[in-house]
C-alpha cells in the first residue's frame, strides 16, 4: 500500500547525492566534444535522474500497480508522440537543412 | 449481499471523506489522481520538448550558438536549487508522516525559500536577455546575423518553455503555502498526510521538467 510505506529519510538523503552527481557529470561531460553524442550522453545522464526521482521522492518504488500502470501509461503516450511526430519531420529528406 | 441503506449514515468523522471506506483507500484514490493530471502535464511538456527536438535537428548551428549565449553558472545553481528543494519536499513528507509538524513547517519553508532563490535567478537571466535583445520580437539581434532567424525560433522555446516551467513553480509557491497553513492549524495529522504527500508529487514533477531543460537549452553546443 502506498501511502502506509515511510521511506528512511537515509534513501532521500542518497538520492539526492545521486542527483548532484549526475548534475556535475552532465555539466562536466557538456565541454568535451563528443561529436553526436553529447546529446546521447546528456538525455541518458537526465533520464536516469528523472526514474531516481520518480522511483524514490514520488515514491512509485513503493507504490500500488496502479500507479505503475499510470507512470508506464504517461511514457508510452509521450513516447507515441514523440517517435509519429519525428518519423515524419525528420525523414523529409527532400526538405534544406541548415 | 446489500448492505443495510436502512441505518443512518455515520457521521462525518475526521478528515475521511464520507464517500471512502477507509483512510488508506481514500489516500490511494488521492496519490491516484495526482498521478493522472501528471500524465496530462508530461504530455503538455512532451509536446513542446517535440518541437524543441525538432528545430534542433534543422538548425543545429543557430541552436548550438543561442543555447551558448545562456549562463551555464546561473543554470547549474538553479538546477542544484530545485534538487534539494526537492529533498526538503521529501523530508517534509517525511515529517507529516512521522508527525513531526515543527520539521513539517521548517521543510515547507525551506521548499519554498529554494524555489524563490530559482525564480529569483530566472528573473535575473531574463533581464539579462533584454539587455543582450534576445527576446524574440521586433527589437530582436543576434550577433551572428547569419544564424539570427533560426536564433530567434530557439529563444522563443526558450521563452516559452522556461516560462512555462516558471508559472509551476509559482503555482507551486501557492500550493506550498496552502500547506504550510494545514500544517499550522493542525488540518495535517499522520492520518491525513496525503494532501503533503500529492503536493510533493507536484513539486518534484516540475523538477523532472528542469532536469530535461537544464541539459537541452544549457549545455547543447557548450563544447563548440
Amino acid at each position: 500500500m502506498s501511502t502506509d510505506h515511510i521511506v528512511p529519510t537515509r534513501v532521500y538523503y542518497l538520492i539526492f547525492a545521486a542527483l548532484m552527481v549526475g548534475t556535475a557529470i552532465t555539466v562536466g561531460v557538456a565541454f568535451v566534444d563528443l561529436g553526436p553524442f553529447n546529446a546521447v550522453v546528456a538525455l541518458t545522464i537526465a533520464v536516469l535522474k528523472a526514474t531516481l526521482v520518480v522511483l524514490f521522492f514520488m515514491h512509485v518504488r513503493y507504490s500500488t500497480r496502479l500507479t505503475w500502470a499510470v507512470v508506464m501509461g504517461s511514457v508510452f503516450w509521450l513516447a507515441i508522440l514523440l517517435a509519429l511526430t519525428f518519423s515524419d519531420y525528420l525523414t523529409r529528406s527532400w526538405r534544406t537543412y541548415g | 449481499m446489500l448492505p443495510d441503506t436502512t441505518q443512518a449514515p455515520a457521521a462525518h468523522h475526521g478528515p475521511l471523506a464520507h464517500h471512502f471506506d477507509d483512510m488508506a483507500q481514500q489516500n490511494d484514490a488521492a496519490t491516484f489522481g495526482m498521478w493522472v493530471f501528471l500524465v496530462t502535464e508530461v504530455l503538455f511538456f512532451g509536446g513542446l520538448f517535440c518541437a524543441y527536438s525538432i528545430y534542433r535537428a534543422w538548425y543545429p548551428d543557430a541552436f548550438a550558438a543561442a543555447s551558448h549565449s545562456l549562463d551555464i553558472t546561473l543554470g547549474a545553481v538553479n538546477t542544484a536549487a530545485l534538487i534539494t528543494s526537492s529533498l526538503t519536499m521529501a523530508l517534509a513528507v517525511h515529517a507529516s508522516q512521522t508527525g513531526n509538524r515543527r520539521l513539517l513547517m521548517i521543510f515547507l519553508v525551506a521548499t519554498m525559500l529554494l524555489g524563490m532563490v530559482f525564480l529569483g535567478i530566472k528573473a535575473v537571466e531574463y533581464a539579462e536577455k533584454f539587455t543582450e535583445h534576445h527576446v524574440p520580437g521586433p527589437s530582436f539581434h543576434f550577433e551572428d546575423e547569419a544564424l539570427s532567424a533560426h536564433a530567434q525560433i530557439f529563444f522563443s522555446l526558450y521563452f516559452v518553455m522556461t516560462g512555462l516551467h516558471a508559472l509551476h513553480m509559482i503555482i507551486g509557491l501557492g500550493i506550498m503555502t496552502w500547506m504550510l497553513v494545514w500544517a499550522w492549524n493542525g488540518t495535517i495529522t499522520t492520518e491525513y498526510s496525503s494532501p503533503i504527500e500529492i503536493s510533493g508529487l507536484y513539486w518534484h514533477f516540475v523538477d523532472i521538467v528542469w532536469i530535461f531543460l537544464f541539459p537541452l537549452l544549457y549545455l547543447l553546443g557548450r563544447h563548440a
